[in-house]
């Protein structure tokens, strides 16, 4: 029935009636100047569904003849989607409203992608995936140009499109295959279609192609090359949501993709996954140590904890996955905090992104230094931080997976990535005095995200929040 | 040979011929051409097969429409082939090897494709029977039932591309004169024009 269908949907169709609604009214009444009343709506909007959806925690339900799934795993992936959306966009109010950036359209752009996101995190078939996918991608294109007079910004936006649309092809290519194979679209169909047995030459590359244009949408190496310049050329907000949300659904979706349509073949896609998270690591950790921008440097930063990620997936099994959505959580915690201190940095009212203007910052703002070395520590995964523990569950779940050489690789790079973080630990503390200082005041707004995500990194030792067990039952949905 | 089956190669021919020519031809007013050539003909063979209604979406949709579109878009843009031919002499040794190796590969994949053992059938299922089940019907019941989801995503997409161009393109300039309808509207003639006085030598 089409209203039981409607009900499973429901979060993803209040949301985009939202976005249009806003849109028509904006456009009717204040254009711009309604702009912030936008933002807080949509942020409110997003933070009440992310807790009605994580409240009302049911059985799986499927939707539309299984082409949508509603399981635990996705309701994690959509809760945090929604939350770490809500609170990017609460931040770059501030930051948009001093560059006299903020339009309408921003907040509506950000609400469809979202819509997107959260298509893409319960599909249940390739042309959910792809619809999903592409509807999430297009609203990026867009937030990324969306400095239309600035140089980088343009730049940033088109590049991302043109490889967006290339990683587009890539899949739709892979898709083809695969549906040419099993005769059906329906992940579950796919699955029942493989059996047990090897998979033919034409569907691994099928598969090959779908891994292709999902690892272009986690920025794994080596199809990282657009994440640097469109991080470091979109206006500061939007490489913060880009940092946060996207990867969470597309690392979701990738998981969906290997587990609901290739779940009984682990052995031919774990390798191609080992592959792009030992090259992520290790390139995320080397490339970042030459970045004096902070923004490029969590572009770096990014790739290599993407590969983080993906080990988890490695195994191919429940704990894995659990691994792999608590190291997600936590990035993207991380991520919050630290981009909300990158959008507070200025100087003159102008926006500052070298590492090198931190010198000696210590002495100038305590509180918000030791935030961010706690933040830094977290990122690089130094013990008693919460970022340690996402780290050592994936290694711990690539290890019990048999991939030992893997995890052995993970550590090393941790070290190495290590090197970039402190370093602007150095420069904060023991750097030498300069008259590149910053100055300016952090909107409250910004200043409460980061201290509460600060705060979360040395508080969450104690039990993650309860992270660890919600992910272990979302993971046993996708993998049983 | 059959009248439907000469209909078929006909229509074949000229949909390959012209397809190739799209690609071939040096005027890029030309090649639109050539496309809505393939068009059509592809509408015909949508007839043979029974598909009336999706011949004539394709006619008055891609010919009507889209063709119409890239004909405009064609002769508006300044785009000079020559020079980006040029650049892509320089870059096609290597360009070609990667394409040549790819494209053997591909060959090599189709050579020992094997589909799984229900997938015709599968693939089979989601067609009925025409003589049970007119084609309107049909894909209506496949786009607005069955895909109602996909059918709102793709409306949602084209919404994002829409407002993307606006966002991207739209400036409000300050001091342009725009129409104000209203204002015309209620315009009193009577009032439009005044006649006055000027004595000789004063002004107004």
């Amino acid at each position: 029935m089409i209203s039981d269908d409607l009900s499973v949907v429901l979060p993803e169709i209040i949301l985009s009636v939202y976005a249009m609604l806003a849109l028509v009214g904006a456009v009717y009444t204040g254009k711009d100047k309604a702009a912030p009343m936008l933002v807080w709506t949509t942020s409110a909007l997003m933070l009440a569904l992310a807790v009605w959806i994580g409240l009302t925690a049911g059985p799986t339900e499927t939707a539309f003849g299984g082409a949508l799934i509603d399981d635990g795993f996705a309701r994690f992936a959509k809760v945090v989607v929604l939350a770490s959306a809500a609170l990017v966009m609460l931040m770059s109010q501030d930051y948009m409203r001093r560059q006299k950036t903020l339009l309408f359209e921003f907040p509506v752009l950000i609400t469809l992608a979202v819509v997107g996101m959260m298509l893409m995190v319960s599909a249940g078939d390739l042309m959910t995936l792809y619809m999903g996918l592409e509807l999430q991608s297009l609203a990026l294109y867009v937030v990324a140009a969306i400095r239309r007079d600035n140089l980088k910004s343009t730049e940033a936006g088109l590049k991302y499109f043109v490889l967006g649309a290339l990683s587009s092809g890539l899949l739709l290519y892979g898709a083809s295959l695969t549906y040419g194979y099993s005769g059906t679209t329906l992940f579950a169909g796919i699955l029942a279609s493989i059996g047990d047995g090897p998979i033919g030459i034409g569907l691994l590359f099928g598969l090959v192609f779908m891994i292709t244009g999902l690892a272009f949408k986690v920025s794994a190496v080596p199809f990282h090359m657009w994440t640097p310049d469109v991080y470091e050329g979109a206006p500061t907000p939007v490489t913060a949501f880009f940092a946060t949300a996207p990867k969470m659904a597309a690392m979701a979706l990738f998981a969906r993709v290997l587990f609901d349509a290739f779940g009984s073949v682990p052995g031919d896609w774990g390798q191609v996954i080992a592959v792009l998270s030992l090259l992520s690591m290790f390139l995320g950790a080397f490339a970042g140590i030459g970045q004096r921008n902070f923004k490029r440097l969590m572009a770096y930063s990014s790739i290599a904890h993407m590969g983080f990620a993906l080990m988890g997936l490695v195994a191919g099994t429940a704990l894995g996955v659990q691994a792999m959505l608590v190291y997600m959580a936590i990035y993207v915690t991380m991520s919050i905090g630290t981009f909300a201190f990158i959008m507070g940095m200025q100087k003159d009212g102008q926006p500052v992104v070298d590492i090198r203007s931190l010198n000696m910052y210590a002495s100038v703002e305590p509180l918000k230094a030791l935030a961010l070395m706690m933040l830094l520590f977290s990122l690089a995964g130094v013990p008693p931080f919460v970022g340690f523990f996402g780290k050592f569950y994936v290694i711990k779940a690539a290890v019990d997976g048999g991939y030992v050489w893997l995890a052995v690789a993970g550590v090393i790079a941790s070290v190495i990535s290590a090197f970039y973080y402190l370093r602007i630990v150095f420069y904060m503390y023991f750097g030498e005095e300069g008259d590149r200082r910053l100055d300016g005041t952090m909107p409250p707004v910004m200043w409460g995200i980061m201290m509460v995500a600060s705060f979360a990194m040395i508080v969450g030792v104690v039990n993650l929040f309860g992270v660890e067990g919600l992910a272990l039952a979302a993971a046993q949905t996708l993998v049983n | 040979m059959t009248l439907g089956e000469f209909a078929f190669y006909a229509f074949s021919v000229v949909t390959v011929v012209s397809g190739l020519f799209v690609v071939l031809a040096r005027n890029p007013v030309h090649s639109v051409l050539w496309l809505i050539l393939a068009f059509l003909s592809s509408a015909g063979l949508f007839v043979l097969l029974g598909a009336e209604f999706v011949a004539m979406l394709m006619v008055i949709v891609y010919v009507g429409a889209v063709a119409v579109l890239f004909l405009f878009v064609v002769m508006m843009l300044d785009v000079d082939f020559t020079e980006l031919k040029a650049k892509m002499a320089a870059y096609f040794p290597i360009a070609g090897l990667i394409g040549a190796v790819f494209l053997a590969q591909l060959v090599l994949v189709y050579g020992v494709w094997k589909s799984s053992d229900g997938a015709a059938a599968l693939r089979g299922a989601p067609t009925p029977d025409p003589a049970e089940i007119h084609n309107t019907l049909a894909i209506g019941q496949l786009i607005y039932d069955d895909y109602i989801h996909l059918f709102q995503a793709a409306g949602l997409v084209l919404l994002v591309a829409m407002i993307g161009a606006i966002v991207l393109t739209l400036r409000h300039r300050p001091n342009v004169k725009r129409q104000n309808v209203l204002a015309q509207m209620y315009r009193d003639p009577a009032k439009a024009m005044e006649l006055k006085d000027v004595k000789p030598g004063q002004g107004l």
